[in-house]
């Protein structure tokens, strides 16, 4: 069961994609039933196989290999594993990306291209539980290439659009720095070790071979493949392509760009634990750190509905990197789980939100008017109350209010780090863990006050929204609920209780001992005795940000503007995203280009200037042969040739034509010669 | 070998059905121009099933390289045979072919891609008879370089192809044809004159005994040059790692390297392909590219390990600058065609960072790299080739939208366009992969350099296909027809390929895995 | 001298023959090239293959049993009507050509 089900799962979304892209159209409503009844089948299949696996053999890993291909003396295998981990992570796709395949049977109602968009969905769907399942590195770059190409004709979906273009461009592109070094560590370790399988490769470093024979090298390989994680995941210095990517349908934002592909990256991580040095930990949980303000910061400031929730990700993101960095493992991944569920949501209110301002500026006939900008909402409330209450469940639980799933994972998480840097001195770490905290609040509920509540900008607009169909509200409402803390722990307060921190272990590391990170058992002390502490301060950070909000955009008590005049760089900064867009574009997107001029000149005028002048040189070399030819040498020739032709003008006088002269030239000759030789 | 037709063998035949073919169609009078397009469709089809037979026939585990024992479909009759020549002995020249690992990739492809030109010159116009005759020419003389294994009967293979180029290029090419078929031509030559010379100067240190006679004879085969003990003492090219064996190297490698091609020996390229017709180019990259490649590992490998081994830094650093600068020059081209020949030098760089690597992986890696560029360029060529034929222009910037007013055509491009991006799932990742593997085994910061080609790759190509397909379609080509039925044989059997291979490359590299690690250990002397 | 003449007229033998032949090669040369018609030419050629006829019997009468000579001599009687019957389509083509059958008329292959 452990090793069939998993594959029939695999596959269902490859044989959707499949069957949309050569029959899409000729299909009966174009496809969308047969995408999402088989997607839903596969979260059928998931949850049946979690619950199994965790009633059954908690504790064991199936993996199964096929061979893929030999090389020399190398097999090299696909395969897949179903451990706790990739179980669950079945669960949270399969969620997901069937919820939102039920939300785009609504949101994509009329767009020309529908079926061609399950196709997409489908591939996605595939390849990102070929990432969840692979049992193997090589098989994780492949399947990450993958999402990033589904990834990409998602964002490229609106292709008339060339901002969506450049977009998935970006976006693909970007994804591939990080690749470039992620395959990097992959090639140290396959030349190092000769295998690709995880769990081969950790059983070697546990025997103690080292990269290279040496730790740096493998503290390197870990960063590199950290690269990979950090160009998917969003994670500084790579974070640019996340917000320009929200020009893709807002489904596909919810399932793609913060739910599924963007926590990839972390599952990366979390799989590759076992061979992480204390060092690159440290330098992965300080990345995390570091992305986690940036991003929030930039969040506080944005207008757009939908930036705002990209920034706010990849600060989500980046959260769980920090976990993950400073060892809490199992609350890292439980905030990948719990996010993913509300973060979904939280976009797929935005795309109810966006949808319904679509419709009215449509039957206004306005196309100027920004349907995803806060400034043209507010009061949408009573409007759409199925959509606001999700939204606000949604919003409490990303601020890390009691009672919410995000609470019990954002709660362990910054225990986590305040554990941590007792242990090793790094305060900057938990200190930009509670700030963040403090941020989110306060942004998530600055937008969920400008878009629901105060006056709207347009009354005869907002008069005419209307609620969005069941379709799209449904999935709201599901993953509303999964937003609960009881999902997840029975106890509210205590996420170490629950299930899921039973289930999840963090893994034993295998590197040697003097780069071992902080012993888990040390650091589950630490953690218990700084519970209390962590809950307090985080609770404490959460409400301020929110009362500040409030209090500027409820009771309109602080005005906004002045707060903007006041912090003026800071504020420019923030709403530029920090300038990485212009400093990016200045540096590399120009450098590259000067280079190819450069390449292009050089070939143009060097390399094909010596050929050409080389042919330029023998050819003035032939042209004075040439006339040697012509002058001397053919002159001796046409010598000759007059001469033959005079000699020949004279002996032509004797040919009369007539025929008994030439008889008579016989005859005489004849004559002669018998004379002469008788 | 029992596959034998009228007394020849099934790899005569491939060689030389084209030769049949053309002396068909140079029987066919001027005007029926189907007859002679079918017949060389029929005669290309043939090869395609020959080619296909010889592939369920292979026995993969036979290595071949330089043990005659192991090669398959071998012919091997005296074919000239000179006596007694006062100073130079008895001169012995063989028709001599055979089929290993190394070469049943290239076979096949051949056959493909000349089935596919035949396909995509249905609507050459002028001088149907001409152009077929000396397409078929062409065919069969990359054909015969790939089986030969007598060096005078690769060298004339070699200089067969030529000809027929350079008139395909220069009678049916576009404005600037004549140079571009003059630069092409004397590239090669000089190419050809540096091969001709060492290949005498193997032939005067090469002496094998004849163990019937006891007799010493000179030779032209392949293998007996490499085997060490047939160097004739005080010969130019007899010992291990002297001056001359160095220069005899290199005298290969500038010949194969102008025709793959390597940095600094690629201007002809751009310039040929641009010139030439679609088909043409679709040979061009898909094909004639190989054959320097394949002359490297043919030739230059086993013939000079010492050479070999001492030149491999330097080689892996030519493929290096090809990856790059060739991702670079494609990145500043606006025409669509040039675009992708520059990008053809950086993916040949691929295959020359993976075989200087000189490990199985690399080899394997590079090998399947040019079998799998084969395809990939064959379908960005014929992709131009739509384009054109349907607006007469080639520039990025005239297009836009094509996915809306071509949507097949879209996707079948795009599928060539992610492959040649080396995407997984398709067949350009394996060999790319592979080749870097192998060759960060050997040179790592080489090899990191190199990798920066798949990010400005992917970043050229992106950007092509943003200008042609994205965005919105312009007002003049509003009327612009989807794929006909031809365009769409040529393109599928390759899109298949470019699947198939990408999701079980093992069907191409269980071809050539044995003979590979055969190469490698007679080069590296039995090491790594 | 009388008595040597008498018995050399009186017993024809072998000279006498090649005599008759000469003469009428003489004729036959004569005829071939001096005469403008070539009606006339080609009667000429007719005289010297007799000519040599006569010569070949002759010879095979007074130098051997057998009958090549004869045998030879029918074999030129046969090609010569064939080379006439050649030689008159020739001349008729010739007078639709030229309009004349007068050989110093026919001069086109002068050089």
């Amino acid at each position: 069961m452990f090793t069939q089900l998993p594959l029939i799962i695999l596959v269902l979304p490859l044989l959707g994609f499949l069957l949309l892209i050569f029959l899409g159209k000729r299909l009966p409503r174009k496809g969308d039933w047969l995408a999402a009844g088989l997607l839903i089948t596969a979260l059928a299949l998931s949850l049946s196989l979690l619950i199994s696996k965790l009633a059954g053999q908690p504790d064991e890993s199936f993996t199964q290999t096929f061979r893929w291909l030999a090389i020399g003396t190398h097999t090299i295998h696909f395969g897949i594993t179903i451990d706790n981990l990739s179980a669950v992570m079945l669960v949270v796709v399969t969620l997901v990306s069937s919820l939102v395949h039920l939300f785009s049977i609504g949101y994509m109602k009329d767009d020309p291209r529908y079926s061609r968009y399950y196709a997409y969905l489908g591939l996605f769907s595939f390849s990102m539980l070929g990432i969840v399942l692979t049992s193997n590195l090589l098989f994780m770059y492949i399947f990450w290439e993958l999402v990033g190409i589904s990834s990409y004709l998602l964002i490229g979906f609106w292709y008339e659009k060339k901002s969506a273009s450049n977009a998935a461009n970006k976006a693909f592109i970007v994804n591939r720095v990080g690749d470039f070094g992620m395959f990097l560590g992959i090639m140290i370790l396959f030349v190092n070790f000769a295998t690709f399988s995880f769990k081969e490769i950790f059983d070697l470093v546990e025997a103690g071979q080292l990269p290279y024979g040496s730790t740096g090298w493998l503290t390197t390989a870990g960063l590199l493949i950290f690269c990979g994680a950090i160009g998917k995941s969003a994670q500084f210095p790579l974070q640019v392509w996340l917000p320009d990517a929200m020009e893709g349908p807002t489904p596909v934002s919810a399932l793609i760009h913060a739910a599924t592909m963007v926590a990839a990256g972390v599952y990366l991580v979390a799989r590759m634990f076992p061979m992480l040095t204390a060092d690159a930990l440290l330098v992965i949980a300080y990345i995390g750190a570091i992305t986690s303000f940036l991003a929030a910061s930039i969040a506080l400031t944005q207008f757009d509905i939908k930036r705002v929730l990209a920034f706010s990700t990849i600060s989500q993101l980046g959260y769980m990197i920090l976990a993950l960095g400073v060892g809490a493992y199992t609350a890292g991944f439980m905030h990948l789980v719990t996010h993913a569920a509300f973060k979904a949501g939280l976009f797929l209110g935005a795309g109810s939100v966006i949808y319904a301002m679509h419709q009215v500026l449509h039957a206004q006939n306005d196309h100027h008017t920004d349907a995803q900008d806060v400034r043209n909402m507010g009061g949408l409330k009573s409007k759409m109350p199925v959509t606001y209450y999700t939204f606000l469940m949604f919003t409490l639980a990303i601020s890390g209010i009691p009672l919410t799933s995000g609470f019990l994972s954002k709660d362990e998480i910054l225990a986590g780090t305040l554990a941590y840097s007792t242990l090793n001195g790094h305060w900057l770490l938990p200190l930009l863990g509670f700030v963040v905290a403090g941020m989110t609040a306060f942004y998530m509920f600055r937008l969920l006050l400008l878009t629901f509540h105060g006056n709207p900008s347009d009354r005869e607009r907002i008069s005419a929204i209307k609620e969005s169909p069941l379709v799209m509200t449904l999935p709201l409402i599901v993953l509303a609920t999964v937003s609960l803390f009881v999902f997840y722990s029975f106890n509210p307060f205590g996420a170490a209780d629950g299930w899921l921190y039973q289930a999840i272990e963090r893994p034993i590391s295998m590197v040697p001992n003097m780069l071992q990170p902080v012993d888990a058992g040390i650091f589950e002390e630490a953690v218990h005795h700084i519970h209390g502490t962590a809950m307090v301060l985080s609770i404490l950070f959460a409400l301020s940000g929110i009362l500040l909000a409030i209090g500027m955009y409820y009771w309109k008590k602080i005005k906004a503007e002045n707060l903007v005049q006041r912090t003026g760089v800071l504020y420019d900064l923030s709403f530029n995203s920090w300038y990485f867009d212009e400093l990016y574009d200045r540096i590399f997107v120009s450098g590259l280009f000067l280079l190819t001029r450069i390449s292009k000149w050089f070939d143009e005028h060097i390399i094909d200037a010596i050929v050409n002048s080389s042919a330029w040189v023998s050819r003035g070399i032939a042209s004075v042969a040439g006339l040697f030819d012509t002058n001397i040498v053919d002159g001796l020739v046409h010598a000759t040739a007059a001469s033959a032709d005079r000699a020949g003008s004279m002996l032509s006088k004797i040919q009369t034509g007539k025929i008994q002269t030439y008889l008579v030239y016989v005859i005489f000759s004849f004559l002669v010669l018998f004379i002469l030789f008788i | 070998m029992e596959f034998q037709f009228l007394g020849l063998g099934i790899l005569s035949w491939i060689v030389f059905i084209p030769i049949l073919g053309m002396i068909i169609i140079l029987l066919i009078p001027d005007r029926n121009r189907n007859a002679i397009r079918w017949t060389a469709a029929a005669v290309t089809s043939i090869q395609v099933l020959l080619a296909g037979i010889i592939y369920s026939v292979f026995d993969q585990a036979k290595t071949g390289i330089n043990n005659i024992e192991s090669f398959q479909f071998v012919e091997h009759h005296n074919w000239i045979t000179v006596d007694a020549v006062p100073w130079v002995g008895k001169i012995k020249i063989d028709y001599f072919l055979g089929l290993d690992g190394l070469s049943i990739l290239m076979v096949i492809l051949t056959a493909l891609i000349a089935f596919v030109g035949v396909i995509s010159s249905w609507n050459i116009k002028k001088m149907v008879k001409g152009y077929f005759a000396l397409y078929l020419l062409l065919i069969a003389g990359i054909m015969g370089v790939f089986v030969a294994l007598d060096f005078f009967l690769f060298f004339i293979f070699w200089e067969v192809m030529l000809l027929p180029m350079y008139f395909l290029i220069g009678i049916w090419g576009g404005p600037q044809r004549e140079y571009a078929a003059i630069k092409f031509f004397l590239y090669t030559f000089i190419g050809g004159i540096l091969m001709l010379l060492t290949m005498l100067a193997l032939y005067f240190s090469v002496a094998y005994t004849d163990p019937a006679t006891g007799e010493s004879i000179h030779t032209f085969n392949i293998l007996h040059m490499m085997n060490p003990d047939n160097f004739v003492d005080g010969g130019l090219l007899g010992g291990l790692d002297t001056t001359w064996r160095y220069v005899a190297w290199m005298a290969l490698f500038i010949n194969f390297a102008i025709k793959i091609p390597i940095f600094p020996f690629h201007t002809w390229l751009p310039d040929a392909h641009v010139q030439a017709p679609t088909p043409i180019s679709v040979i061009l990259a898909g094909v004639l590219l190989k054959l320097g490649a394949y002359g490297l590992l043919r030739i230059n490998f086993p013939i000079f390990p010492d050479a070999t081994l001492y030149f491999g830094y330097f080689m892996a650093v030519l493929g290096m600058i090809s990856i790059i600068y060739g991702a670079f020059c494609a990145m500043a081209q606006d025409d669509f065609k040039k675009l992708i020949a520059y990008s053809s030098i950086s993916h040949m760089g691929i295959v020359i960072l993976g075989i200087a690597a000189l490990n199985t992986q690399g080899m394997v890696g590079g090998v399947l790299q040019m079998f799998n560029h084969g395809i990939i360029t064959a379908v960005l060529f014929l992709s131009v080739g739509v384009l054109y034929d349907r607006t007469h222009t080639r520039g990025l910037y005239d297009f836009g939208g094509m996915a809306n007013q071509m949507p097949k055509y879209t996707g079948i491009a795009m599928v060539g366009m992610f492959a040649a991006m080396g995407l997984p799932g398709l067949n350009g990742f394996v060999s790319e992969l592979f080749s870097f593997l192998g060759a960060f085994a050997a040179y790592r910061w080489i090899t990191i350099i190199s990798v920066t080609g798949i990010i400005i790759t992917a970043a050229y190509i992106l950007w092509t296909i943003q200008r042609i397909f994205l965005g919105k379609t312009p007002d003049r080509w509003e009327d612009l027809k989807d794929l006909t039925l031809r365009e769409y044989i040529s393109f599928v059997p390759l899109i298949i390929l470019i699947v198939l291979l990408g999701i079980f490359p093992s069907l191409a590299i269980d071809l050539i895995n044995s003979s590979l690690s055969g190469l490698v250990e007679l080069v590296t002397g039995g090491g790594i | 001298m009388e008595l040597m003449i008498t018995p050399w007229l009186a017993e024809p033998g072998l000279v006498h023959f090649l005599i008759v032949s000469a003469l009428l090669l003489s004729l036959g040369l004569m005829a071939v090239l001096s005469r403008r018609n070539v009606i006339m030419v080609l009667m000429g050629v007719e005289l010297i293959l007799n000519s040599a006829n006569i010569n070949l019997i002759a010879f095979s009468r007074y130098t051997s049993l057998s009958l090549e000579g004869q045998m030879i001599a029918l074999f030129v009687i046969i090609i010569a009507a064939a080379e006439a019957a050649v030689a008159l389509a020739i001349v008729l083509n010739m007078y639709s050509r030229f309009n004349t059958v007068h050989l110093d008329e026919i001069d086109s292959l002068k050089g």
